[in-house]
C-alpha cells in the first residue's frame, strides 16, 4: 500500500511547504515514539497526570431494562474531561524531544484546545490555539480554562469561522512557523503522518477495554460503538479489537436534526463522497463541484463535514459499520445516562450511547456491549437544559 | 516533449532584458463580467503569463486577501465549469500563457482527465495545484499529460536540494518559487533590500531545474524586481493586483507600473 494511505484513503494533500515539517515528523514518529524512554515517559505522564487506566463501568440498571450487558468506557474520567488529553500528552512530549519549543492547535468545541493547553503548561511549551470566531463565542468557558493555562488563543474571521476554518488557519501558521513549532492535530485525520500518529496515541482505549472486559467479563465484547466527528476516540476504541473479527465495530456520526435539507455531520453514513480536504483524501460533506458545504451537530466535537481516513477505509471494507443518530436521540441518552446510572457524558458520547440504547433490541440477548465514554457533560448542561426546557 | 509555451513566453521576456510578468486574479474577481475586461487588459497590457484562480471553500496555501476574493467569487456562482466555458469562448484571443491556479478537490469532483481535456481544449496550457506535493502527484501528472497540460511545479524556502531535484526531473512550464514561509500577501519578505535566505533559494532552484523559475508571494513594489534581476527569470503578483483593484484601479494601470 502507498505510503501513509489506508486503501485509497489518507495521503499528504499539502502545499509542498508543509512537507519538511511532516517529514521531519514521520521521522520522529519512527525513531522517538518507539523508544524506550519515550514509552516510559508517556506511560509516566498517562499514569501520574492523565490518570490512566481510566475504568470500564458495568451500567447495571440500563443493561437490566435492555437486556444486554452495556459497559462503558470511561474516557470522561481522564484529565481535562476526554480522551483528547491522551493525543496532547503524547504530541507534546514528542515536540519536545524534537526540541519544539510552542505547540500550535485548532479546536471547534475546545476541548482539544483545552488538552493541548494544558499539556503544554504540563511541560513547559508554549500554545498557540487557533479557534473560529463562532466557536469562541459559544464555547466560550473553553476559551477561558485555555487562557488560565497560559495559551493564546487566535479568532478565525474567515470561511464558515468554525472547526474547518481553524484548522486552515492553523495550517498556515504552521507553514510560516514550522522551525520552532509543532502542530498538535486534534484527532485522527489530516495529512499522514497525523492519522497514524494520533491512532498510535489513542490506541489505549482499546489496549485497556480489550483486557478489562477479559479480566471483568471473561469475554471479548459483541459490540464495540464510539462517536465518531473526526474519529479519535473511536479509532481508539476500535484498534486492538481489529483483528477480532467477531467484535462488531460501530462508529455513530451526528445526523444533526436529521431533516431533509439541514446540515449533519456525517460524511460516512449520509450523503458523503470522496474528496481532498486538510491534507486527506476521504469521505465528505461537499457539492457537486467540490466545495466543503458546512457540517451541524448538537454536540460541538462531532460538527466536522470531514472524517479521518482509516474510518473510510473500514466502512469501505467492511469491518467496521456507520450509523448515525439525530440531535434528539443523543439528548435521550445523555439524561438516560445521568438519571439511571448516575453518569453525565458528554453530547458527543451520548450519540454513540443513543445508537446503543436504541438498537439493544436488535442484539442477541446478553450480548456484551462497550460504549467508549469519550467525555464527560458538564461542558454541555446549557445546551440539555435549553432542550429539556422546550421539551417540557 | 517540445518546449511548453508557458516556457517560452518567460524565455522571450528574458530575451528582451526583462523578467517575465505574471499577474494573478481569481476567476470571476472582482465580478463576473469585469474579470474578462481585466483579463483582457492584462493580456493588452504585456502579461506574458495570466494566472486565473481556481476558487475553493478551504484555500489553505493562500492569505486573507487572496481568500477572501476567492470566497466572494464562489458566493457569484463561480466554479470550473464556468470558468472553462468562458475560456473555450476565447480561445486564440490571449497572447499571454494561461494557468489555471487552485486546489484539488474541485479538479478531482470535475474528473482528473475530463479537465485535463477541456482545460486544454480551452487553451490552458499549465495548472498549479497548491496542495498536490510531489508524493501525490502521479496520478495528476498521468491525466494531465496525454493534453500537454503542465503541471507547474510549486516550492520554497525550505525545500531542499533532494526534493528540488524530485520537482525538477518531471517539472513542466515554470518551476513557481515561494519566496516567504507564510502565505500569500500577509508578509513583505524583502521589502528592504533581498534577504541571503531567498537569495540562497532561488540560486539552488535555479541551479536544480531547466525549466523557468517564477517568484511569487511577497511583492508589493516595482523596485523589488531589481534585486532579483539575474537570480530569476519571472514574478508573479496576487495579492497586490487585487489590492489595486480593490482601491479603484484596473489591471491596465496596475501593469503600467511594474513593467
Amino acid at each position: 500500500m502507498k505510503k501513509g494511505y489506508f486503501g485509497i484513503f489518507g495521503g499528504q494533500f499539502v502545499p509542498e511547504l508543509l512537507m519538511p515539517p511532516l517529514l521531519e515528523l514521520e521521522e520522529a514518529m519512527a525513531r522517538i515514539l518507539p523508544s524506550r524512554e519515550f514509552q516510559d515517559e508517556l506511560a509516566s505522564e498517562l499514569a501520574h497526570f492523565v490518570g490512566r487506566p481510566t475504568a470500564l463501568t458495568f451500567c447495571p440498571n440500563l443493561s437490566a431494562k435492555l437486556g444486554v450487558r452495556l459497559w462503558l468506557k470511561r474516557e470522561d474520567l481522564a484529565h481535562g474531561g476526554a480522551h483528547k488529553v491522551n493525543n496532547t500528552i503524547g504530541q507534546a512530549l514528542l515536540a519536545k524531544k524534537l526540541g519544539k519549543k510552542r505547540l500550535l492547535a485548532e479546536t471547534g468545541a475546545g476541548q482539544h484546545g483545552v488538552a493541548s493547553a494544558l499539556a503544554a503548561a504540563r511541560l513547559g511549551l508554549s500554545c498557540t490555539i487557533y479557534m473560529g470566531a463562532t466557536d469562541v463565542e459559544r464555547q466560550s468557558l473553553n476559551v477561558r480554562r485555555m487562557k488560565l493555562f497560559g495559551a493564546e488563543v487566535v479568532t478565525v474571521d474567515s470561511g464558515t469561522k468554525t472547526l474547518k476554518d481553524a484548522i486552515n488557519a492553523a495550517m498556515r501558521a504552521w507553514i510560516a512557523e514550522q522551525e520552532t513549532t509543532h502542530y498538535c492535530f486534534g484527532t485522527a485525520a489530516g495529512p499522514h503522518p497525523f492519522p497514524l500518529l494520533v491512532r498510535e496515541l489513542q490506541a489505549c482505549i482499546s489496549r485497556e477495554a480489550r483486557a478489562q472486559m477479559l479480566a471483568q467479563a471473561g469475554a471479548l465484547p459483541d459490540y464495540v460503538v464510539a462517536c465518531v466527528g473526526g474519529g479519535s476516540n473511536a479509532i481508539g476504541a476500535f484498534h486492538e479489537f481489529v483483528p477480532d473479527a467477531q467484535v462488531a465495530l460501530v462508529g455513530v456520526e451526528a445526523a444533526g436534526s436529521g431533516k431533509p435539507g439541514d446540515w449533519h455531520s456525517a460524511p460516512l453514513s449520509k450523503e458523503g463522497s470522496p474528496g481532498v480536504l486538510h491534507g486527506m483524501h476521504t469521505q465528505l460533506i461537499q457539492t457537486p463541484e467540490g466545495q466543503i458545504l458546512p457540517s451541524h451537530s448538537i454536540a460541538p466535537g462531532l460538527d466536522y463535514p470531514g472524517v479521518g481516513p482509516e474510518h473510510a477505509a473500514y466502512q469501505a471494507s467492511g469491518r467496521a459499520r456507520y450509523v448515525s443518530v439525530t440531535d434528539d436521540v443523543a439528548l435521550d441518552a445523555f439524561v438516560t445516562l445521568s438519571r439511571f446510572e448516575g453518569i453525565m457524558p458528554a453530547l458527543e458520547s451520548s450519540h454513540a450511547l443513543g445508537w446503543a440504547l436504541a438498537n439493544a433490541k436488535d442484539m442477541k440477548p446478553g450480548s456484551n456491549v462497550v460504549v467508549c465514554l469519550s467525555g464527560r457533560g458538564d461542558k454541555d448542561l446549557d445546551i440539555v437544559n435549553d432542550y429539556l426546557a422546550k421539551k417540557a | 516533449m517540445s518546449t511548453n509555451i508557458l516556457t517560452q513566453r518567460i524565455r522571450e521576456a528574458r530575451a528582451k532584458g526583462r523578467l517575465g510578468l505574471i499577474p494573478f486574479l481569481p476567476a470571476g474577481y472582482p465580478d463576473k463580467n469585469r474579470f474578462w475586461t481585466e483579463i483582457d487588459q492584462l493580456d493588452e497590457a504585456g502579461a506574458d503569463i495570466i494566472e486565473i484562480g481556481m476558487p475553493f471553500s478551504d484555500p489553505v496555501a493562500d492569505g486573507p486577501v487572496v481568500e477572501h476574493a476567492s470566497l466572494k467569487c464562489l458566493e457569484s456562482g463561480v466554479n470550473l465549469s464556468w470558468i472553462l466555458k468562458e475560456l473555450a469562448a476565447r480561445k486564440g484571443r490571449y497572447k499571454a500563457g494561461l494557468v489555471l491556479m487552485g486546489y484539488l478537490n474541485p479538479v478531482l469532483q470535475y474528473g482528473l482527465e475530463r479537465f485535463g481535456r477541456d482545460a486544454s481544449s480551452a487553451g490552458v496550457h499549465g495548472v498549479i495545484l497548491a496542495d498536490v506535493p510531489f508524493e501525490e502527484s502521479a496520478p495528476v501528472r498521468a491525466a494531465f499529460d496525454p493534453f500537454g497540460l503542465a503541471l507547474i511545479p510549486l516550492v520554497g524556502l525550505n525545500t531542499l536540494p533532494e526534493r528540488m531535484a524530485l520537482y525538477a526531473k518531471d517539472g513542466q512550464g515554470f518551476a513557481y518559487f515561494v519566496s516567504v514561509l507564510g502565505t500569500t500577501g500577509v508578509r513583505s519578505a524583502f521589502d528592504t533590500g533581498l534577504p541571503e535566505s531567498i537569495r540562497a533559494g532561488l540560486t539552488a532552484a535555479k541551479a536544480a531545474f531547466d525549466i523557468p523559475v517564477a517568484l511569487g508571494f511577497g511583492l508589493k513594489h516595482p523596485d523589488q524586481l531589481k534585486a532579483l534581476d539575474g537570480l530569476v527569470d519571472a514574478a508573479v503578483f496576487g495579492s497586490a493586483l487585487i489590492r489595486h483593484i480593490d482601491a479603484g484601479g484596473d489591471s491596465t494601470g496596475f501593469m503600467q507600473v511594474w513593467k
